[in-house]
């Protein structure tokens, strides 16, 4: 069990949420046991060769290809890849909360039990008392108009039809003061709006653990807050865990909260796990060049020295039509003709660390520094989707100075609706000043 | 108003000569109307309040702070385009506070901007090669149509894309190249100064490192200072020679880079520090971490005294009720206090965090 740099000393982090979350569980060791029809025994959470198409207009996009996992009791299995690379949707079809449109298929099995195919109304047995979940947006996952304590009761009493709705509210307040909400016993009947954003992720949270689920998947939970709030949030998540004692599948692109809360990472890539191993081989000893190349772009908090930053080149490929070979082998330093044959499987390299690429032996011999297998070329040259790195040509020359004697702006005017510099809507619209301005 | 505190305090006599552009007590506040029929002015929320810095010729100062904290309005006034409530900001020897914008379109050309969000900075008609042009046709600084096009071309190869895809859509580029597209505009007309408001938070890992090399690359061999303002401090870390710490409109703490990452002594800034995650297993988990409690305050009511002792750590724990006193009445100056560096807390005191 990962447990993050604790907060603070004690001086300094005694006004940390820990402290200010007194309350525990009444239910708190005592789990209801897994659902009935579940069998304990089998794997916590099993999912294999799970694909997900989206119909569109130009044909089905592929987003997730074939994802496998196993899910152990008690652990933290952060999930990480960029933008599109299909880890929310992963989850999402975990959850079976994908749009009837899309098209699922593989195996996702809780304790045991098969969960794709099944209907709404037993899955909503499943979700939030078996797996919950977090989501990203604390401002969008709540609902605007119901009580925060009527969202947490409401979860509460889907699932244990005895509960009286005095008791109801009594554990509503408990979890409020567990996540590490002040005056919880006001603040229950509060609405949504009147909460900060690392306030209602906290409801949210609190919610996701009501009924002492055995897994929390939980996307992206910090992604919308700042980084002082962030660090309130991982805490509150760590308490989460050891109230319920869950395991937690962490989605994120922030490879930090990753580095501190996960046991074991699984690098996703065009909707494929592309490396899955401990987080110290992850880290490490990366074997896949997409996660050294990862590592390898992040600038360091840690580090003063100026060394150059190693980007991937290129783009991630669109999942719709996919040619056959290693999807990124376009954006690979290390590309060979094989790797264009067939996209490899995830293969084994080390005891629990696998990656999907044909070249790991070279890959190792970096022993984690990018910069000995990509370069750090300026340039990105190629159209977005259809990127081949092998004629890449650096452009990097410098701009000759332009002659000093330029003449000076004619002051054209400029055309109707061309203002230079504010075609962005980013800027928001100027207040009008008005005569009470400076009052 | 603030008085003009300058780092040159710090250091003496200043090596790197005269600032190219130089804030002094910069606000910008934002009428707050009431509910009723006649909307009357009930209240301003002071996004900036009091803002001193300087950015001295081919220098990357970077200014970070959490949401909300002031510094994209900062910059935004910094250029004049949110006219400042009051304060001064001299580029070049010229005050821009109060400029028209007739009067500011010929100092345009020599401070611009680059904006964060890729996908909405650039007009979705305009093919590529209109874009960059923009500036060039505004100001008519190209002869012919031919001097146009190799200009536009060469702007295009500055900023590593392809040359030949200038005829192209911004739809049809991935969000690290819209980002360098936005860039060769700003380069467009040869600026001395360009200011970088979070040029990289929306693009990806992969993505950013790549325009922070080309950033980092144009400074060298065109001689631009940035401004860079940002919330992620590793990328600010990465690029910037003085880093400004933000806090609810004001500057809490300014300082060389490493001394400012390796010796914080803003309570604030250790905090935020302190706060991020390193993507190294070992050394996150065996860090000790301070976190703060709560949410910034509103900017429309600050606290009295300093702003930010309603989450200060060393004002909960450390401090005395004597102490904290002075916290509470006297609002902190930005000043050295001996620690060889600005800051504004009565206590500051350097504490290594990372």
């Amino acid at each position: 069990m990962s447990t993050l740099g604790t907060s603070g000393t004690g001086a300094s982090g005694a006004t940390a949420v820990g402290t200010s979350s007194t309350g525990t569980l009444s239910q708190a060791g005592s789990r209801t046991t897994s659902l009935g029809g579940f069998d304990a025994s089998a794997p916590l959470l099993q999912v294999s060769d799970l694909n997900v198409h989206f119909p569109t207009e130009d044909g089905a996009v592929h987003a997730v290809r074939g994802v496998d996992y196993t899910l152990r009791s008690g652990e933290v299995l952060g999930i990480v890849g960029e933008s599109g690379s299909g880890k929310s949707v992963t989850s999402l079809a975990v959850m079976g909360l994908l749009p009837g449109s899309a098209r699922v298929t593989g195996s996702v099995r809780y304790r045991g039990q098969e969960l794709l195919g099944q209907s709404d109304r037993s899955m909503s047995r499943v979700r939030g008392k078996g797996v919950s979940m977090i989501f990203q947006d604390p401002m969008t996952s709540l609902d605007p108009v119901y009580r925060v304590g009527y969202q947490i009761e409401e979860t509460l009493r889907i699932h244990d039809k005895s509960l009286s709705s005095k008791a109801a509210e009594a554990r509503a307040v408990e979890l409020l003061e567990l996540v590490g909400i002040p005056n919880a016993g006001e603040r229950v009947r509060s609405y949504p709006h009147e909460f900060s954003g690392g306030m209602r992720q906290r409801v949210v949270i609190a919610i996701a653990m009501a009924n002492q689920p055995e897994v929390i998947i939980a996307d992206e939970p910090t992604t919308a807050l700042d980084v002082t709030v962030q660090a309130q949030i991982l805490e509150v998540l760590q308490t989460a865990l050891q109230e319920t004692g869950a395991a937690m599948v962490l989605i994120t692109h922030d490879l930090g909260v990753v580095a501190g809360f996960a046991d074991r990472v699984l690098v996703m890539y065009a909707g494929r796990p592309v490396e899955v191993g401990s987080v110290e081989d992850i880290y490490y000893e990366p074997r896949m060049p997409y996660t050294l190349g990862l590592l390898g772009s992040l600038p360091r908090l840690d580090s003063s020295t100026k060394e150059r930053l190693t980007p991937i080149l290129g783009a991630p490929p669109s999942l719709l039509n996919m040619p056959p070979g290693c999807p990124f082998a376009p954006r690979c330093p290390l590309h060979i003709a094989a790797c264009d044959e067939a996209e490899p499987p995830l293969l084994q390299v080390g005891g629990g660390h696998e990656a999907a690429c044909i070249r790991t032996a070279e890959v190792a011999k970096a022993h984690g520094h990018a910069a000995d297998v990509f370069s750090v070329t300026g340039a990105d040259t190629e159209p977005a989707g259809t990127a081949r790195s092998a004629d890449l040509t650096t452009t990097e020359e410098s701009r000759e100075t332009g002659a000093p004697g330029t003449p000076p702006g004619d002051q054209t005017e400029p055309g109707a609706g061309t203002t230079t510099g504010r075609t962005g809507s980013v800027v928001s619209p100027e207040p009008r000043p008005t005569n009470g301005d400076r009052a | 108003m603030t008085a003009p505190t300058t780092d040159r305090a710090a250091d003496g006599a200043d090596p790197r000569g005269e600032p190219i552009l130089s804030v002094r007590g910069l606000e910008k506040h934002f009428p707050i109307k009431g509910g009723g029929l006649i909307k009357r002015t009930v209240g301003a929320v002071r996004a900036v309040d009091g803002v001193d810095l300087d950015l001295y010729p081919g220098e990357v100062l970077g200014l970070v702070g959490e949401s909300g904290c002031g510094k994209s309005t900062t910059g935004r006034a910094i250029l004049n385009l949110q006219p400042a409530t009051a304060g001064s900001v001299v580029f070049q020897g010229r005050e821009i506070v109060g400029l028209g914008r007739k009067e500011m379109r010929p100092l345009r050309r020599d401070i611009q901007l680059v904006f964060q969000d890729p996908y909405a900075s650039l007009n979705p008609r305009l093919p590529v090669f209109d874009i960059v042009a923009e500036p060039l046709i505004i100001h008519g600084l190209t002869k012919d149509d031919d001097e146009l096009r190799s200009r536009v071309r060469e702007l295009v190869e500055t900023v590593g894309l392809n040359p030949e895809h200038t005829n192209r859509y911004p739809a049809e580029f991935s969000g690290g190249q819209r980002q360098r597209i936005g860039i060769a505009r700003a380069l467009a007309l040869q600026p001395k100064v360009l200011v970088l408001d979070e040029p990289v938070s929306a693009l990806d890992v992969s993505i950013q490192a790549g325009v922070i090399n080309l950033l980092e690359d144009l400074k060298d061999s065109l001689g631009l200072s940035y401004l860079f303002i940002a919330h992620d401090l590793s990328v600010v870390r990465h690029i910037s020679d003085r880093v400004a710490v933000m806090y609810l409109g004001r500057i809490i703490e300014i300082a060389e880079q490493e001394e400012l990452f390796n010796r914080p002594v803003h309570p604030y800034t250790q905090a935020l520090l302190s706060a991020i995650p390193l993507p190294d297993p070992r050394r996150e988990r065996a860090r000790q971490r301070i976190i703060i409690s709560g949410d910034v305050p509103s900017p429309a009511n600050p606290p009295s005294g300093c702003r930010f002792r309603t989450r200060c750590q060393k004002f909960a724990n450390v401090l005395t009720d004597g102490q904290r006193e002075l916290c509470m009445t006297e609002d902190p100056k930005l000043e050295t206090r001996g620690t060889g560096h600005l800051n504004a807390c009565h206590y500051a005191e350097a504490t290594a965090v990372l």
